[in-house]
């Protein structure tokens, strides 16, 4: 495993005949020749778009009129000044169903990545299977498990739960669906198993001579946890919220089917704003704000982790 | 990174690897990609990049060149229209209207079920069209605020009537001057479509549900009633209940009905603001009652006997779903062909049957009768008197009021 395992490589390639030599400058050029198409990739389809949107941001006009460059930056600030409740709203529904899929998806991937033998293949199969049909139908089905009169509804409500639920504010009367509840549901629901896939890449590869180790020094499972598997698995953690934060904070699907006028979030307002009212400058000005707090929120958050591996 | 020695690779390949990422000026790190990809980013974006970016204002037709009619040469069509919005045969593989318009005037027809949605369909066609090119489509149909907005930004071709002798005489006159195309020089509806409130008997306990007032005020249907976000629908059927004509209203009075509609919000009753998908939510009783466009009520009706419509005795809003030429579109005389073709009337009967929208076409009673008795007497796709005399359409909008109405509306349904 380690480098000094390997054999002595054999001199002939190490060392190709003078003639042969590239030249120090096209040598290192290879490397950006190699990523010639995925740069190429980048600016066609994320550089390119950025560039039109900021311009879009700073544009005024109506369609008539069309709309020109007008670097009115005031855009930035009646946008969020107007519409600061629904970006507070998506960071809490999307950090709320962040921190569902952690608590969910940590225990199975651990299962699957420690204990499942020979399921194991099955049970990520599983876990992927789900992405096989749209993201609206899953999303609709939802309606289905939450229905009112549903089995669902009908055991939270007989163990009291929603009462609880109720003076949270989070449902209202005798049902989940149109709730706050419910697109956090469906948020966790759809995103999980971003959040397990990474968990599981960086548990399973996790040297299983260090839990036997931690056991040999009369560490209790518990302690083994905190003290080895958890930190092992910080790199899965970091990229599993992320993958799961940055997508479940600019989501509208959820919050559109299975929410109601007070659970919207920035991603409807964006989408409403540019085909609806056809206010472009807004909705690329909203587009834009949102990317940078999510741009803060992770750097801040990656500082802390005390992480640059993602997985 | 540097601890990862991958042990399936060759000794070579190990060592090429480690002194690729090691050696000197020629190894690549993120740091140097990320600098160099940034800052040739920002050379090709740049600030200059910023400002050159824009939207052209729209341009009357005639301002540009003129779309020119290869019907003539080009014996073939291009249809975009909604989904399930056309006969189909009982395998699914044909469209036996279509193929009966190709073998008599052996015009093909390629047929696209690409609208989904009014405004994402208009924000997919905008660029092409505000850049004055060519759409690939020759026939589009699209409702009639929708419509009316290409026709007003100079985005539709005229058509011709001396191509639509049947579309002339049988278009019936509840559809004939629509205050955005009078006369009918661009567009011919493909259907109508009515505003109308349906109930789940079941979830009201068997009581009807027949007035906005009683979807918005009745205690009993509390958090179980649900609006169209579409602001004209919701608006207009609201316009009509508190006795105003949505055809002509002010901004005081759309104010008061977006008012009277937030109250419905804040006090729960209104649960929320659905496009299509209120079907679901009416047929397993989790919405007791909601507005809904007729042409889903008969389709709901067919698999659960509890829904119930009712026409409100204030009145109901009518529009219509419009077919266009769009501008720059290579085939208008074979589209007008088409357009005619459908309002002959055992076609436009044989459509009707199908897909159970309110039929534009007067006289079809008989056709449609012979096809199902049942259908012919459904005031739902053919209106009596009675219900067409109740029929209301929501006025054109500037674009001025179109922005500021959309934009009180999208408060109101939380976006």
């Amino acid at each position: 495993m380690t480098i000094t395992d390997i054999p002595r490589a054999p001199e002939a390639p190490e060392a190709p005949p003078a003639a042969v030599r590239k030249s120090p400058a096209r040598k290192r050029l290879v490397p950006y020749w190699l990523l010639l198409p995925g740069i190429l990739w980048l600016l066609v389809f994320f550089a390119l778009p950025m560039v039109y949107q900021a311009s879009t941001s700073v544009q005024t006009g109506t369609l008539e009129q069309g709309f020109r460059v007008t670097w009115h930056f005031a855009t930035y600030w009646d946008a969020f000044a107007e519409y600061w409740p629904q970006f507070v709203r998506s960071l809490v529904y999307a950090g709320t169903a962040t921190a569902l899929c952690l608590l969910l998806g940590y225990p199975l991937a651990y299962l699957i990545a420690f204990k499942a033998g020979r399921w194991r293949n099955l049970l990520l199969v599983l876990v992927i299977a789900p992405f096989f049909t749209s993201f609206l139908i899953r999303t609709l089905a939802w309606k289905t498990i939450l229905a009112d009169g549903g089995a669902v509804v009908g055991a939270l409500d007989a163990l009291h739960v929603l009462d609880v639920t109720n003076w949270l504010g989070w449902t209202q009367g005798d049902r989940v669906l149109a709730t706050p509840m419910a697109v956090v549901c469906g948020l966790t629901y759809n995103f999980l198993p971003f959040m397990i896939l990474p968990l599981y890449t960086s548990l399973e590869r996790i040297d299983g001579r260090l839990h036997e180790a931690a056991k040999d020094l009369y560490a209790s499972p518990a302690t083994t946890f905190r003290k080895v598997t958890f930190p092992l698995s910080m790199p899965g953690v970091v990229s599993g919220t992320l993958l799961t934060f940055i997508p479940a904070s600019g989501d509208y699907v959820n919050a559109e089917l299975l929410g109601s006028t007070d659970t919207k979030m920035v991603g409807n307002v964006i989408q409403s704003q540019f085909l609806r009212v056809l206010d472009y400058p807004t909705a690329a000005a909203l587009s834009f704000i949102l990317m940078a707090i999510v741009l803060i929120m992770v750097t801040v958050y990656i500082r802390r982790a005390g992480t640059e591996d993602l997985v | 990174m540097e601890q990862y020695e991958p042990d399936s690779l060759s000794a070579a390949q190990v060592a090429a690897m480690r002194r690729s990422l090691t050696n000197g000026r020629a190894a690549l790190t993120r740091r140097s990609l990320l600098r160099a990809t940034g800052v040739g980013a920002l050379t090709i974006g740049g600030v200059a990049g910023l400002g050159a970016c824009g939207i052209p204002p729209a341009a009357r037709e005639g301002d540009g060149p003129a779309s020119t009619d290869f019907s003539a040469q080009e014996k073939r069509l291009s249809f975009s229209n909604w989904t399930q919005y056309i006969d189909i045969s009982d395998d699914e593989k044909s469209r036996p209207s279509l193929e009966a318009f190709t073998a008599r005037t052996g015009i093909t027809v390629k047929y696209t079920e690409d609208i989904n949605d009014n405004v994402e369909f208009f924000g997919k066609v905008k660029p092409q069209l505000a850049a004055g090119q060519d759409t690939g489509r020759d026939l589009i149909c699209v409702t009639d605020w929708l419509a009316a907005r290409i026709i007003r930004l100079g985005w539709a071709q005229k058509l011709d009537p001396a191509n639509l002798p049947n579309a002339y005489a049988n278009l019936s006159s509840q559809f004939r001057r629509p205050d955005w195309d009078p006369g009918r020089s661009y567009s011919y509806p493909w259907t109508g479509i009515s505003t109308v409130i349906a109930y789940n008997k079941k979830a009201t306990g068997g009581r009807k549900v027949d007035s906005v007032t009683q979807l918005l005020d009745d205690p009993r249907l509390k958090g179980r009633v649900a609006f169209l976000s579409e602001m004209r629908d919701s608006v207009g059927m609201t316009l009509i209940d508190m006795g105003k004509d949505p055809g002509k209203f002010t901004d005081a009075d759309f104010d008061a009905a977006v008012g009277r509609l937030q109250k419905g919000v804040d006090t729960q009753q209104i649960r929320r603001f659905t496009g299509n998908d209120y079907t679901g939510d009416l047929a397993k009783g989790d919405l007791a009652a909601c507005l809904a466009w007729a042409g889903d009520v008969i389709q709901l009706q067919a698999d659960n006997p509890d829904i119930q419509f009712a026409i409100p005795a204030a009145g109901y809003i009518t529009s219509s779903d419009n077919l266009l030429v769009p501008a720059k579109a290579r085939h208008k005389t074979n589209a007008e062909k088409l357009i005619d073709y459908y309002y002959e009337l055992p076609n436009a009967a044989r459509l009707a049957a199908y897909i159970n929208y309110v039929c534009p076409v007067d006289g079809v009673r008989d056709e449609l009768a012979a096809i199902d008795p049942a259908l012919a007497s459904n005031t739902l796709i053919l209106p009596d008197k009675a219900m067409a005399a109740k029929s209301r359409a929501f006025r054109s909008l500037t674009s001025a009021e179109e922005t500021a109405y959309e934009e009180k509306f999208a408060k109101l349904i939380g976006a």
